[in-house]
């Protein structure tokens, strides 16, 4: 069943400290990846060793701390920008999460391009985070948002993406992969789509990050954003990727620190990319830790990885069909990781209560993604989602917690 | 013992003959099964209880001096949670719901997957419910 024989996934496991936890008095099974990872103990240990050794500001400092914290800062972005193979190290922004990169573009990049009667696509699969600060630029510019709609699989289809797009379509901004329901879209085909009409592209790869290589000069979007802390780095990290001609153009939407060149009451000029985004002294201890995290993805192999995750979810999707009285939501041709169902009869909410008394974390609810369960006309759902971390043990103890969950609430 | 301690012991009791946590929560779904139907004409937004993953809905009124709570939830915990709420809560003084000593929920042996901090709304309908108590507690003063 083991995708590549030089990976010792037991042995990959003994690497995150949290995996040996107990909950509720049995060993703690993690299927809530999807909300956020747990970490290996080489990126806690980046945290205490930067706050016990080589905690300073970045940036300003002459002393050799400051430098020392500095050059591992920057060299994370390094990382990232070879993570992703975008172009130039300027093209990597430091955000706090995914959620303030699309801000961060829907303020900035919105108030440059985005007028009266012009229109964002999004999709119907998006989380919250791609979908509000769309909204918020639309009232501020009296621009219009268009959603493609879902099909009963949880899929977004091409013709229908083709035929929202027109010329007005100032931004499409779509998810890789969905957080709710582990659709994978087909983004490269969205990207040509969109771009052949002019209209500018934001990927949210927040979910397609920890599990898929991701390579933004073959895609060719616009942007790109995602999360340290669902792939193994600390919370309170984010990167938005831009293409420099246009970031160049962004006008800052946060004044402060390290932004600036040259401050005087009557004018002040603006840093370089990409300080000039980055105001205020950043989360320098977590994306030193993120870079630690981007090291380990890349030793184990994000292709690995991916197989790794293709073949847990398969599994569980196979025990889970077994079952009578389940239904699975989003059953997409393609899909990642992600494990939606709903114990017929029975609220997600119990269902979530009961696994957690037998030591099993999954996600009950809409996963801030209310537009989807609409449209499945469900409260919410079960989300159980996997990491390469998993086991397929961990499967069956699932599987077989969940048969005792579906007794209770017959 | 008044009968609002008297109702918390005899809960406490009938928990404390269930050994594992399979066994209370069987019984706490069962509270709510036997919990009285709540009239449908109640089970809108308007009766809606904030803060809870599930819908709970629910319903006061005033009996004399004692105040009467139906409740209903499309979850089978949750239902469970303000059934022993309910249970009581229901037939007390408006006073009682307000400053009685509510020692139940520490001591059926659930506390810690009862804990208001949790997501299973315990705290709201703990809250709508004394909103309700104190509403007709001002009402009955000024009458």
């Amino acid at each position: 069943m083991h995708t590549d024989i030089h990976t010792d996934w037991a042995a990959v496991r003994n690497d995150f400290p949290i995996l040996r936890e107990s909950v509720n008095g049995r060993p703690l099974v993690y299927f809530d990846n999807a909300a956020t990872s747990q970490k290996p103990q080489v990126v806690i240990d980046a945290l205490v060793d930067y706050y016990s050794r080589y905690n300073s500001n970045v940036h300003r400092g002459v002393h050799s701390l400051s430098q020392q914290a500095t050059s591992a800062f920057e060299a994370v972005r390094k990382q990232v920008q070879g993570f992703i193979s975008a172009r130039h190290e300027a093209e990597i922004i430091y955000t706090r999460g995914t959620t303030e990169a699309i801000n961060l573009v829907a303020q900035s990049w919105g108030s440059l391009e985005v007028m009266e009667g012009d229109e964002i696509l999004i999709t119907g699969l998006e989380h919250h985070a791609n979908i509000v600060p769309w909204q918020m630029l639309c009232e501020r510019t009296g621009a219009k948002l268009v959603v493609v709609p879902i099909n009963d699989a949880g899929e977004v289809s091409l013709q229908d993406f083709a035929e929202k797009l027109n010329p007005r379509t100032r931004m499409a901004a779509f998810s890789w992969i969905s957080n709710a329901l582990g659709t994978v879209n087909p983004v490269f085909e969205m990207v040509a789509l969109a771009q052949a009409q002019g209209t500018r592209t934001l990927v949210d790869a927040a979910q397609a990050a920890p599990h898929s290589i991701i390579d933004v000069q073959a895609l060719g979007c616009d942007f790109l954003v995602f999360s340290a802390h669902k792939m193994l780095g600390p919370t309170g990290v984010g990167i938005l990727y831009g293409r420099l001609e246009i970031l160049e153009q962004m006008p800052p939407v946060q004044g402060g620190g390290d932004m600036i060149k040259e401050v005087r009451f009557e004018k002040t000029t603006y840093n370089e990319l990409p300080l000039r985004l980055e105001a205020g002294t950043p989360n320098i201890a977590d994306v030193i830790a993120f870079g630690k995290a981007l090291e380990y993805l890349q030793q184990l192999g994000m292709e690995n990885i991916e197989l790794r995750e293709q073949e847990l979810l398969a599994y569980a999707t196979a025990q889970l069909k077994q079952l009578s009285g389940i239904q699975l939501v989003g059953t997409a041709a393609d899909k990642r990781c992600v494990l939606s169902f709903l114990i017929e009869g029975a609220h997600p909410y119990d269902v979530g209560v009961l696994l957690d008394q037998m030591g099993i974390a999954i996600r009950t609810g809409h996963h801030c993604a209310q537009p989807i369960m609409d449209r499945f006309e469900i409260p919410g759902t079960c989300r159980a989602s996997f990491a390469f971390y998993n086991s397929f043990e961990e499967i069956d103890r699932f599987v077989t917690a969940l048969q005792k969950a579906q007794k209770m609430l017959s | 013992m008044s009968s609002f301690e008297n109702i918390q012991q005899q809960l406490v009791e009938d928990f404390g003959f269930l050994e594992d946590w399979e066994d209370k929560y069987a019984y706490l779904i069962d509270l709510g099964k036997s919990l009285q139907p709540l009239d449908a004409a109640y089970k809108n937004e308007n009766y809606l209880i904030k803060g809870c993953q599930s819908k709970v809905w629910l319903h006061a009124e005033l009996e004399g001096d004692r105040i009467r709570y139906f409740a209903d939830s499309d979850a089978f915990i949750s239902k469970g949670i303000v059934a022993l709420l309910v249970k009581v809560l229901d037939g007390q003084k408006p006073e009682e719901v307000l400053h009685g000593n509510l020692f139940v929920i520490d001591q059926i042996g659930l506390a810690a997957h009862l804990s208001p901090n949790r997501a299973n709304g315990l705290g709201s309908m703990l809250k709508q419910m004394r909103a309700y108590a104190l509403a007709y507690l001002t009402k009955t003063q000024n009458a």
